[in-house]
């Protein structure tokens, strides 16, 4: 029983977002707007969590994934021409989601092998630099609307579709930190020479870890895209990134619960407090270095082994 | 062939101002080893300075010399010294010794605090930068036109980095500051007040992108409070593109950087301009990343 206890939960989770999704017609569209942006946002909080809690491997760069998948699955569907409702453009989404993801994990690949090279800081540029790649290309592609925008894409993203990809990410990460490859992660982030020394091959680890988290990635950019259907570059640069982020080290790197609670309060709580919505960038500033001076596990991450990862630097000077 | 000359002129004025920025980076990186995410807001915070004082200074002296651009320079200098330094007393000293992730998420949190308290201060329309420079032709032929500005620009950058490199390595202070760059604790053995040469890094710095601030402004005068990050990205780059630590490779790397984007700009097209710097130091990192002038540095296990 209890092995079975999380594809259990996963099972409950989907059948939840079935049964919630019938409803959707009774809650009001700014609502149901909100609600979905927060599944989106646990989404890419959750995957970035994957690389920079898990892994260590701190990566500005997600907004470029999510650009990817964005792009990708909405050449697909908006030019198959689908009604949103039948069955088969459910299925074509399905693909299309898919192939979004895929394609984001190929460009992670290719950012994960050069970047193995580096740590921290530069690791954290190189990313950021690779998203503003990602962005000026697409700005110079004429059939990607270039910076006007690619409009017309079918509205066919559903807090079924959203939330399924929640479970399934929870689902995925919570087994993913038992198997082999979460410990080897945690090990890499821990200690890299010493995992190294004791046969752990750092190197496979982190271009596991940008793969997968650009995966998911790349499918949240595809919600995205299909549920606001119009996407344009200037959605995708560094500020988003950043905002994801905060999300991550406001939760705390490493705690799936903690990522999954700040990124559901960090998209409340700019429309709960539209008063005060200018300074939300201001807040998220200082909340990163609030945090950072005094809790830097972050808020909620009290989960795993996260004091170690903050142990005082013994590193000779 | 007739742009070529032209390109370089340019590019060689853009490249010195980056390469301003740069030494700032490139300086605080070596005696804290750590990525000053929040320079390039400090060079932001420069040319608001400048926005600011500028009228009143013009008013007060009558006209726009070149003892008006002196004085708002030097006035950017010294209110971006006492920023930068209260940025590493307030967000870098308490985390010293924590490990660098930490400090690089405070780093980014200060350069997003200073970006949009700057939007909330001055407002976020860009603003024109009141023309210090006066605005006149000096060489011009029918292939090249060189204005008082390139020379202004390429004449103070020349100035401020000779002066930098008398003070750090004929000075005391400037000793201290590569002892401490060299081996932070040996150094405090040494009886270096660690902190007191922190803060005059900072100041260094500081003081440097302000005044490439006013130069920046001075030729491209829109500015904003968001103006600082493409700046202070490209400035790190040519600093590592030179070799992180390494004060001629900061300018030299400020110059390639400023060149190539011209170029782009000029040949290819203006939309690319940013992606060059990045595309440049993704293949120096994958290719030498210890930079051009950079040494190689072992780990220690």
């Amino acid at each position: 029983m209890k092995r079975h206890l999380s594809k259990i939960l996963l099972l409950i989770g989907l059948i939840l977002c079935a049964v919630v999704s019938l409803l959707q017609g009774y809650i009001g569209a700014y609502y149901f707007q909100i609600i979905i942006y927060i599944g989106i946002n646990i989404i890419l909080a959750s995957s970035l969590n994957l690389i920079n809690g898990f892994a260590g491997q701190f990566s500005l760069g997600h907004a470029g994934f999510m650009a990817i998948g964005a792009y990708t699955s909405s050449i697909i569907t908006a030019s198959l021409h689908l009604q949103p409702g039948s069955p088969i453009s459910h299925l074509i989404f399905i693909g299309a989601l898919l192939s979004g993801g895929l394609m984001a994990s190929f460009f992670g690949l290719l950012v994960g092998i050069p970047s193995l090279r580096l740590k921290g800081d530069y690791l954290a540029i190189t990313t950021l630099g690779f998203g503003e790649i990602i962005r000026v290309i697409i700005q110079n592609m004429d059939f990607l609307g270039a910076a006007r925008g690619f409009s017309g894409v079918p509205k066919l993203a559903n807090f079924f579709w959203v939330y399924a990809v929640v479970a399934i990410l929870i689902f995925f990460l919570h087994n993913l930190i038992k198997s082999t490859y979460g410990k080897g992660f945690l090990a890499v982030r821990d200690d890299e020479i010493a995992a190294e020394a004791t046969g752990v091959s750092a190197t496979r680890l982190k271009v596991v870890a940008f793969v997968t988290g650009a995966f998911f990635a790349g499918i949240a950019g595809g919600l995205y895209a299909h549920f606001v259907t119009y996407i344009n570059p200037s959605q995708f640069g560094f500020l988003r990134s950043f905002e994801i982020v905060v999300m991550v080290v406001v939760g705390g790197m490493g705690s799936i619960p903690g990522v999954i609670l700040s990124a559901i309060l960090l998209t409340i709580l700019p429309e709960a407090l539209r008063a005060i919505a200018q300074y939300r960038m201001v807040i998220y500033a200082l909340l990163l270095i609030i945090i950072m001076l005094v809790r830097p596990q972050g808020l909620f991450g009290a989960g795993i082994n996260i004091k170690r990862y903050f142990k005082k630097s013994t590193e000779p000077v | 062939m007739n742009q070529l000359l032209q390109q370089i002129v340019n590019g060689i004025s853009l490249g010195s101002i980056y390469a301003l920025i740069a030494l700032g980076y490139t300086m605080i990186y070596g005696v804290l080893r750590f990525i000053n995410f929040a320079h390039g807001d400090v060079f932001m915070i420069g040319a608001f300075v400048g926005f600011y004082a500028a009228p009143h200074i013009m008013s007060a002296t009558g006209g726009s010399t070149i003892i008006v651009c002196l004085i708002v320079m030097i006035l950017a200098m010294l209110v971006c010294s006492a920023l930068g330094v209260s940025i590493e007393k307030v967000a870098y000293r308490p985390l010293r010794s924590r490990p660098k992730l930490t400090v690089l998420i405070t780093a980014i949190g200060m350069s997003l605090f200073l970006e949009f308290g700057g939007q909330l201060v001055f407002g976020p329309d860009p603003k024109l930068f009141p023309s210090l420079i006066p605005s006149t032709t000096v060489i011009s032929t029918s292939n090249l036109v060189i204005g008082t500005n390139s020379i202004v620009v390429i004449v103070t950058a020349i100035l401020l980095m000779l002066l930098l490199r008398f003070i750090v390595f004929n000075t005391k202070l400037g000793t201290a500051m590569r002892a401490v760059s060299f081996n932070h604790r040996a150094a405090s053995l040494m009886g270096i007040n660690i902190d007191t040469v922190i803060s005059f890094t900072f100041v260094l710095g500081s003081s440097l992108a302000a005044a490439a601030a006013i130069l920046y402004a001075s030729v491209y005068p829109s500015i904003n409070p968001l103006m600082g990050i493409f700046p202070g990205l490209k400035a790190f780059i040519a600093a590592v593109l030179g070799g992180i630590g390494n004060l001629t490779g900061a300018a030299l790397g400020g110059l390639i950087i400023g060149v190539l984007e011209t170029f782009v700009t000029g040949y290819i097209s203006p939309t690319f301009r940013d992606a060059i710097s990045f595309s440049v130091l993704i293949l120096i990192l994958i290719g030498k990343p210890s930079g051009l002038l950079g040494r190689n540095e072992t780990e220690k296990v």
